[in-house]
């Protein structure tokens, strides 16, 4: 049983039920395996291997007496650091947060743990969810495992490897702006956005509140269909939360529905900056739907480039605001040198803030300051209509939308990190998901000659989540992709 | 917006309560204009009549049915993550003269 850690969740959970194997076993392969390879990956900020054994023989308990949960339970999922876990720590790989430790469960976690899940670990991420690569952690730089000399993609970049890696049997990650599904393409697994507020927010360290939302890594659209089960529904404790419509029994419908489908092909996502292997890797994909029987029609999002600057516009002033929480008072770094209210707020926040929040803040701070507001603020969150009328207007016509996830391939450390305008054009194909609350997913789609993964992303209608899903799944299962795994 | 745009940093640090080296902000000046000069593209859209879009869904407020006490954190739960605090209360620096 020594590949336990790279099975899936259903393969795991038919073992689980015939008895071939244990959440025990399961989850200490899951942690030799850490031990063996995160010294190389370092996409754990911190472990509990205590902890999340004795989860894992409360859930061999729990079905030895008739009782197991679903497809869930016993199953090891890793947590990025910016959710929280009850009694773990909680740092969003900031300074600001070192010694911060949560006295709560996110509700992702409290659903997670109501379907017997094995919490297991904190996730490397760039500070505060801030950028597309993970270099902006302040503790670790995370290694993509296809080949360590690269980045894994960000914000999620620790949630991508580790799954890659086989440190996890999922994991879970946030995406306000791509965090998920860039990641997940450049490390070669499964990655999903859902429709905005169909998951609780609650517990989740808030960045962009119009655009956060948790989702599931997983080794295939499956797995992520039934964590999305799990995870879903409306939350009094998120305003912002919405109750499920439509189709929700993602993972049986998936099977179920076979297409043919009605396909969008966004002209706009194949233009300049596209990497000419990833460009021909995605037509690859389209050209096999259509080899299935799908009709596939060329669609116009004409808004589509402006989403990057309405994006930064929205997030860093969304940001601005919510990162004001962190002065110094209750919960966070305290200067020393702090000797009154405003050296208190201006020094702790100086010091516990690393670069990249510090540019996001200052640029959210500028575009809603007094002279200001409508040339930019006011001005962005109109041009954010006008994308959401373009995909209203293209899913009158289509079932879903297929785009390249991330236009490039993992690129080396260090290349972007002095030039912040080439970074945030890594998020390019996925913003503009965010900025219009659809759900989306990035399946693997193949490699580049020097062996680097490359994502497809199917865009879904606003809670069309079983459609996307099954228009991913039949893709994922036509091809081996995703059964591949890095050497380490 | 059509001469080349600058942030005041100094304003606009201070707005947002941030105190930066010099160097820092020698190195943020340069890289906001950049950015800034980027956001220009969205001038050239025609939004007349366009109605803000501030969330994904319509949001409206939402009421509570009268106020539910439920369980609450003991003080020194919530204390213990405070820099500094003393008999379950947060010690801050002097605020008032």
């Amino acid at each position: 049983m020594s590949d336990l850690h790279f099975k899936t969740i259903s393969e795991l959970a038919a073992m689980l039920a015939a008895g071939e194997t244990t959440s025990v076993e399961i989850t200490q392969a899951v942690i030799d395996r850490t031990a063996a390879v995160d010294a190389q990956v370092k996409a754990f900020l911190s472990t509990d291997a205590e902890d999340a054994l004795a989860q894992a023989k409360a859930s061999d308990e729990r079905r030895a007496a008739g009782e197991a949960l679903g497809p869930l339970d016993g199953i090891p999922i890793g947590i990025k650091d910016t959710l929280a876990v009850k009694d773990q720590p909680l740092r969003c790989a900031s300074k600001m947060l070192e010694n911060y430790v949560s006295p709560y469960d996110a509700t992702c976690i409290v659903k997670l743990r109501e379907a017997g899940a094995v919490i297991w670990g904190r996730l490397n991420m760039d500070e505060f969810a801030m950028g597309s690569s993970t270099e902006n952690s302040a503790y670790q730089t995370t290694a993509n495992p296809w080949n360590l000399e690269t980045i894994p993609g960000g914000s999620s970049g620790g949630s991508a490897a580790a799954m890659a890696a086989g440190e996890a049997i999922a994991t879970l990650g946030t995406d306000t702006g791509g965090s998920i599904r860039q990641p997940a393409a450049l490390c070669g697994v499964v990655g999903m956005k859902p429709t905005y507020g169909l998951i609780s927010r609650y517990g989740l360290v808030a960045f962009a509140s119009s655009l956060d939302q948790v989702g599931p890594f997983a080794r295939t659209v499956e797995d992520a269909a039934i964590l999305m089960e799990a995870m879903l529904g409306k939350d009094d404790l998120d305003s912002t939360s919405i109750a499920p419509q439509g189709e929700t029994n993602y993972a049986a419908a998936l099977k179920e529905k076979k297409g043919p489908w009605k396909l969008g092909v966004p002209q706009e996502f194949f233009g300049e900056g596209i990497d000419p292997e990833v460009k021909a890797n995605i037509e690859k994909a389209i050209d096999w739907y259509k080899s299935q029987g799908c009709e596939i029609v060329d669609i116009s999002l004409p808004h589509s480039e402006l989403a990057v600057p309405v994006y930064y516009i929205v997030a860093t002033a969304e940001a601005s605001s919510n990162l004001a929480r962190f002065d110094g008072v209750r919960y966070s770094h305290r200067s020393e040198e702090a000797k009154d209210a405003m050296t208190l707020f201006t020094k702790s926040r100086g010091e516990g803030f690393g670069d990249e929040v510090k540019r996001r803040i200052i640029l959210g701070t500028y575009v809603l300051s007094s002279g200001y507001y409508d040339a930019y603020y006011l001005r962005a969150q109109k041009v954010r209509r006008l994308i959401l009328s373009d995909f209203e207007k293209a899913f009158e016509q289509v079932d879903a939308i297929l785009t390249p996830t991330s236009p490039t391939p993992a690129f080396k450390r260090g290349e972007r990190a002095d030039d912040p305008l080439a970074m945030y054009l890594s998020d390019v194909y996925t913003i503009s998901v965010n900025l219009a609350g659809l759900p989306a997913i990035s399946v693997p789609s193949g490699f580049t000659k020097s062996g680097l993964p490359i994502g497809l992303q199917v865009i879904g209608k606003a809670f069309g989540e079983a459609d996307m899903f099954a228009v991913a799944n039949a893709f994922e299962k036509a091809h081996d992709y995703a059964q591949q795994t890095p050497t380490l | 917006m059509s001469e080349t745009p600058h942030i005041d940093i100094d304003y606009v640090a201070n707005l947002a309560r941030l105190d930066m080296t010099d160097a820092e902000k020698a190195k943020l000046g340069t890289q906001l204009d950049d950015i800034l000069g980027y956001f220009d593209k969205l001038n050239a859209v025609d939004v007349d009549g366009v109605e803000p879009m501030a969330h994904a869904h319509r949001v409206f407020n939402v009421w509570r049915e009268g106020d539910q006490p439920g369980e609450t954190y003991a003080p020194e739960v919530l204390t213990k993550m405070a820099p500094e605090s003393r008999d379950n209360q947060v010690v801050v620096p002097k605020v008032v003269e």
